[in-house]
């Protein structure tokens, strides 16, 4: 089956390492990514709070790519790794297909521009295509580093699982913890895993924004967590590029690597760092996986 | 009921009778054009109009309209037939008339209370009328036959509210069969500790009762037994009872718990259902030492001889009176009754569901059956509330509306949770000197001394914060949030959001039907509203009556119930089986089917397919033949035979034809 | 000012605005809001909460009194993170991100927005960035954000800025869409049409001091 990739706007730039790091881990287990071709903006969040009828024509349009590009004859799977596009996409996908109002204003923009969506699509996010779509032993088949011994917070946020997500439960969701049980890292229990870490506040009100985030970084870090794993570009730039600013605002210390799942997926699988884009991270991770012979990694010291 | 008087013979005189029913048809449909149109209808002698035909009067005008011989056959156009067609049958027999030579047209519940357009609503109306009109002029006298009634009652469910009418039933002479799932009788009220709001001493006020019914002779108490199968009809019921081996004989056992003591477990590993899982019993055991009937069970789930039989059997070898008896096997008893009687009570909501309060993942989130038994000096802890670390807590939540009020569990309100808590409160304030928290959306306390049990605990410093808890959690925060559990919510009457650490967290789960009240409401044949719970026939005035004759309902098998409410609807339904018991006959509808011969092929389809077995066959005339005392008029027979030769009166098939031709003509 | 002058506590119903619910609920599926039991879940579960003026129980309770202004201009619509943890466990199934959304854009499209309030002044950074290009150019819409709230802020935040553009993770281009004629064509289509219906009838407001 071929997946047709969606990267959204923030990973071609803050959150380059996470395509990079999900192209390389989606090669390894044999899932080939092609780029939705001349795709925009999924019109999420601070789009739609201007205006959420164009919000979900730049869906559409979309859509309408995906479709065409995928093959009109079959259903298309549209990989969206970013939580915003995924929500944005998610829910206008969900809006088409429910109210005929929007949806038929929504097809008269499209016919202006020769466009023609026909409800053959599903959006995906990857971390439910790995969970979901690769088979359990051909994922623990690839691991050539377990990360034996690392205590990973799995971070969720909200946007990918809330509210239209259907792959994982809203409360507590599992999957990252599934891979990465598979990966042989141990999960730390962290009952804020889907708590926001704050969005775009973190830039346009940091006083309230960063809060979030630290308090998040705070509990993973008692909890005795070596790294924190996320799904979205946003939750790893507030969670990993203000730590400096949050250790001065709060006067605590924060030093803590934040990855995506994809890297920290790579890295069991023996994936270089630089296809991983590893280097692009602010906190470095300190974590040397041991081959899977031996029984376990090191931990760096600080 | 007198045969008509020559009126029914010959041509023909409809009397069409229209209600405004105050506002609720006039409102929405054109009652003097519905009169008007009427009126000249075929066969149409007299077409009125009349604001509550239901009433003496209305019931009048169409009693003298017979009598004075303008009127040979009736048609009223009102309400549903499940309302009042009893009602006009009744006016058209008082005026002189055959009570069926008459037809009821609903424009209320179909029409308007379910059209906007007066218009619409006014066409509808007429083509019902005309329906009617087209159908009554085809109607034959008929009689309804008598059928005497089973002195007997059934009574389904041991609880407050099956014990209850057990006991008025048996004290006013009429035999009561009790049957009962568990093993022992008692219900959820066993388990709880004090009722609200007096906080009397619920074993001290239930366990008389219960050795009550286990003593009366007129009751015939079978527990861990089960209804299998039920046939027959209102006053003539035949139902199969099966009661489960318990492996113990019944009439042996004393309850003298030696066969326990001598279980091969020297520990007890099983969870122990009457604690909710906080206390372990064996393999064999008796309930609660009040049980009733004080009899131990076998559970071969756990049993090492069930699952092994490789036993040594020390527990046969304890009993001195030889009760134990591994080769016991289910028994099925046929019964006769009159009347049967559900109460099959209530679930509690499985709080696992509402992940967000931690309940099966911090030990100290506990749901209020729990606490119920916590707070017992009976139950596992012998009425200390202790922690899971054996510690008194000193701060203790109770959150409200769990499962209920809510859309993705329960919609309703479980009406009974509000003044547990506040007994829960009570209790646990009593017994630990704890800071306790309510958490609540409404505080509900409509019930005689409920609101002054409020006042009390509010007296008593218990705190209360409106709002419905967002999450509990073991997120500390600030330092002396660390070790406890977090109760996170909005203080809805301050406007603020609150972390109130606490280190016990009782959920106030809500009721839900029986998980096999769909199987039970199809044995009995009775309905069921969406949420599950049994359907009365009427919210107000029928409230312990079902849909099908001769099933009443009682407790909270029928909606959420406290233990007042549930002892006096179980009072009600007693009654309302005494009255039907006492009058000694039912009248049977005359809607049943029956045999043209001259078309009978004698292919017996109808025999196979008729769920009553009314049907018999006459081998000589190799006919079918309906035996008209069992057949219930569902129209099975009378559909499938393939010759048209089964007709069912009050449905024949030109009366049907006649009706459409009524609708369609008017279109 | 003193605080306690800020917000007189009382409201004359002629400065209220009885359509204002229904307006709101006009969105897709917003007749929930209507069933509201102030219940306060939202308010619990919002991690935001305790930064806005009202809770988002009091947004919706004044959305049903009819207190226009004071929602559409308040600042709690837009510290909503679109985070949806209300929305999931609202035991009445009211779309309270979506009605945040609402109240956002009809603040918007009135004008009465907290004009230099950040969060606002991205999203209309955001959206024209993208009306344009089809795509949003990280850094531009920052900079564009911080000149018009906070242009010392934009200095404090350049050595954040240089460690992104260090690390490969910000570039200096401008991100676009090849076709953008045919994403104009589309919008052009959309520009008067709104799904929160119009105003029926314009109630007076009452001054907030």
């Amino acid at each position: 089956m071929a997946y047709l990739y969606y990267p959204g706007c923030s990973l071609k730039s803050t959150g380059r390492a996470y395509e990079e790091s999900m192209r390389a881990v989606f090669a390894k287990v044999g899932i080939p990514l092609e780029e939705l071709e001349d795709w925009n903006c999924c019109g999420a969040t601070s789009y739609m709070s201007v205006s959420e009828l164009k919000a979900f024509a730049l869906s559409a349009r979309n859509f309408a790519l995906a479709e065409k590009q995928g093959g009109r004859d079959k259903t298309t799977d549209l990989i969206v790794p970013c939580a915003a596009c995924y929500l944005g996409l998610s829910k206008a996908h969900k809006y088409l297909d429910e109210f005929p109002d929007i949806r038929s204003k929504v097809d008269e923009a499209l016919a202006a521009a020769g466009l023609k969506y026909s409800n053959n699509l599903k959006i995906r996010h990857p971390l439910d295509v790995l969970v979901n779509d690769v088979k359990k032993d051909r994922l623990a088949g690839l691991v050539t580093q377990p990360l034996k011994g690392l205590k990973v917070a799995c971070y969720y946020g909200c946007q990918i699982v809330r509210p239209y997500a259907e792959f994982d439960d809203q409360d507590s969701p599992q999957s990252m913890e599934k891979i990465f049980r598979i990966l042989g890292a141990e999960i730390i229990d962290w009952p804020i895993k889907t708590r926001c870490c704050g969005g775009s506040l973190s830039g346009t009100v940091p006083e309230v924004g960063l809060r979030l985030s630290y308090l998040l970084l705070l509990e993973a870090t008692r909890r005795g967590a070596d790294c924190i794993a996320t799904a979205c570009p946003l939750c790893q730039f507030n969670l990993e590029c203000y730590q400096p600013k949050m250790s001065s605002l709060y006067n605590e210390k924060i030093d803590i690597p934040v990855l995506y799942f994809t890297q920290l997926a790579g890295i069991a699988m023996g994936l270089g760092e630089k296809e991983l884009g590893l280097q692009r991270l602010f906190v470095p991770m300190r974590y040397t996986p041991a081959p899977a012979a031996s029984s376990g990694g090191q931990h760096v010291t600080k | 009921m007198s045969p008509s008087n020559g009126q029914t013979n010959g041509t023909p005189k409809v009397g069409v009778y229209v209600c405004h029913c105050g506002i609720n048809i006039a409102g929405k449909v054109h009652v003097d054009a519905v009169v008007e149109f009427a009126s000249k209808l075929p066969y149409v002698t007299v077409a009125k109009e009349y604001k509550f035909m239901c009433s003496d009067p209305g019931q009048d005008i169409i009693a003298q309209d017979i009598r004075d011989g303008k009127v040979n056959r009736v048609v009223v156009a009102s309400c549903s037939p499940l309302m009042h067609e009893a009602t006009f049958r009744k006016a058209t027999a008082a005026g002189g008339g055959n009570a069926f030579m008459f037809q009821m047209a609903n424009i209320r519940e179909h029409v308007s209370w379910v059209t906007h357009d007066k218009g619409l609503a006014t066409d509808k109306a007429k083509a019902l009328v005309a329906a009617a009109v087209e159908r009554v002029t085809l109607h034959k006298p008929l009689e309804k036959t008598k059928v005497p009634v089973h002195a007997d009652v059934l009574i389904v469910g041991g609880g407050i509210a099956g014990i209850h009418a057990a006991l008025t039933l048996a004290d006013s002479g009429k035999k009561v069969y009790l049957v009962e799932k568990e093993p022992t009788i008692g219900g959820h009220m066993a388990q709880f500790d004090k009722t609200f709001p007096t906080l009397d001493c619920s074993a001290c006020i239930l366990t008389p009762k219960m050795s009550s019914v286990r003593a009366h002779p007129n009751i015939t108490l079978w527990t861990y037994s089960e209804v299998s199968e039920v046939s027959g009809f209102v006053g003539n019921f035949k139902v199969k009872v099966k009661r489960k081996p318990r492996y113990i004989i019944e009439d042996l056992c004393v309850g003298c718990y030696e066969c326990i003591e001598g279980c091969i477990y020297k520990e007890a590993k099983v969870k122990d259902e009457f604690n909710v899982g906080l206390s372990k019993r064996r393999p064999i055991y008796i309930p609660f030492p009040q049980a009733t009937p004080l009899v131990a069970v076998i559970d071969p789930e756990t049993c090492i001889e069930f699952r092994t039989h490789r036993c040594k059997k020390s527990c046969a070898t304890a009993c001195e009176r030889n009760a134990v008896d591994f080769n016991q096997t289910e028994e099925i008893k046929e019964i006769e009754v009159g009347a049967i009687i559900l109460a099959t009570g209530f679930k509690v909501f499985d709080a696992a569901r509402i992940p967000r309060y931690g309940y099966g993942k911090y030990p100290d989130v506990y749901s209020a059956l729990e606490i119920e038994r916590l707070v017992n000096a009976a139950g596992p802890t012998g009425g200390e509330v202790k922690m899971a670390n054996g510690e008194k807590p000193k701060a203790v939540g109770i959150i409200h509306c769990v499962g209920s009020r809510d859309a993705k569990t329960n919609k309703y309100c479980s009406r009974v949770c509000c003044m547990y808590s506040l007994k829960l409160a009570h209790l646990i304030h009593e017994r630990t000197d704890a800071e306790v928290y309510n958490f609540y959306i409404d505080m509900r306390t409509p019930g005689k001394g409920y609101e002054e049990f409020y006042d009390r605990l509010l007296e008593e410093n218990v705190h209360f914060i409106r709002g419905r808890v967002a999450e509990v959690n073991d997120w500390a925060i600030t330092p002396e949030e660390k070790g406890k559990l977090i109760i996170r919510c909005e203080d809805t009457l301050i406007g603020m959001v609150r972390r109130i650490p606490v280190d016990m967290v009782v959920l106030s789960t809500g009721l839900e039907a029986q998980a096999d009240a769909d199987d039970v409401r199809r044995m009995f044949n009775i309905s069921c509203s969406h949420e599950g719970w049994f359907l009365e026939r009427h919210p107000k005035l029928a409230p312990v009556s079902t849909f099908t004759d001769g099933v009443f309902l009682a407790g909270a098998c029928q909606g959420p119930k406290d233990i007042p409410d549930s002892v006096a609807q179980a009072g009600a339904a007693a009654a309302e089986a005494m009255a039907l018991i006492d009058k000694g006959f039912v009248e049977l509808e005359p809607n049943t089917a029956y045999v043209q011969e001259e078309f009978c092929s004698g292919c017996r389809t109808c025999i196979a397919l008729c769920p009553y077995s009314a049907i018999g066959y006459n081998e000589e005339s190799k006919k079918a033949s309906v035996n008209g005392a069992l057949c219930k008029g569902c129209g099975t027979c009378v559909a499938a035979c393939p010759s048209a030769a089964l007709q069912q009166n009050l449905f024949t098939d030109e009366q049907i034809f006649r009706e459409i031709k009524g609708v369609v003509s008017y279109v | 000012m003193d605080k306690w002058r800020e917000w007189p506590k009382i409201r004359y119903e002629s400065e209220l605005d009885p359509d204002f619910a229904d307006q709101i609920a006009s969105i897709p599926g917003g007749e929930k809001l209507f069933t509201c039991i102030q219940c306060g879940t939202c308010s619990g579960m919002c991690p935001l909460s305790p930064d806005m003026d009202y809770t988002p129980r009091q947004i919706i309770a004044m959305i049903r009194a009819g207190f226009r202004q004071e929602v559409l201009s308040s600042h709690t619509t837009w510290l909503c993170a679109s985070c949806y943890a209300c929305t999931v466990e609202c035991p009445k199934e009211i779309k309270i991100t979506e009605i945040m959304y609402a109240a956002k854009r009809l603040a918007i499209r009135e004008k009465v927005h907290p004009k230099r309030f950040p969060p606002s002044v991205l999203a209309r950074a955001f959206f024209s960035s993208v009306e344009k290009n089809g795509r949003s150019t990280e850094s531009r819409v920052l900079i564009d954000l911080f000149l018009k709230t906070n242009p010392l802020g934009m200095i404090r935040q350049a050595g954040l800025g240089m460690k992104l553009w260090l690390k490969g993770r910000l570039g200096p281009g401008k991100e676009s869409i090849k076709r953008t004629d045919e994403l104009h064509r589309m919008l052009a289509v959309l520009e008067k049409e709104h799904m929160i219906k119009p105003k029926v009838k314009t109630a007076q407001h009452g001054e907030a001091k």
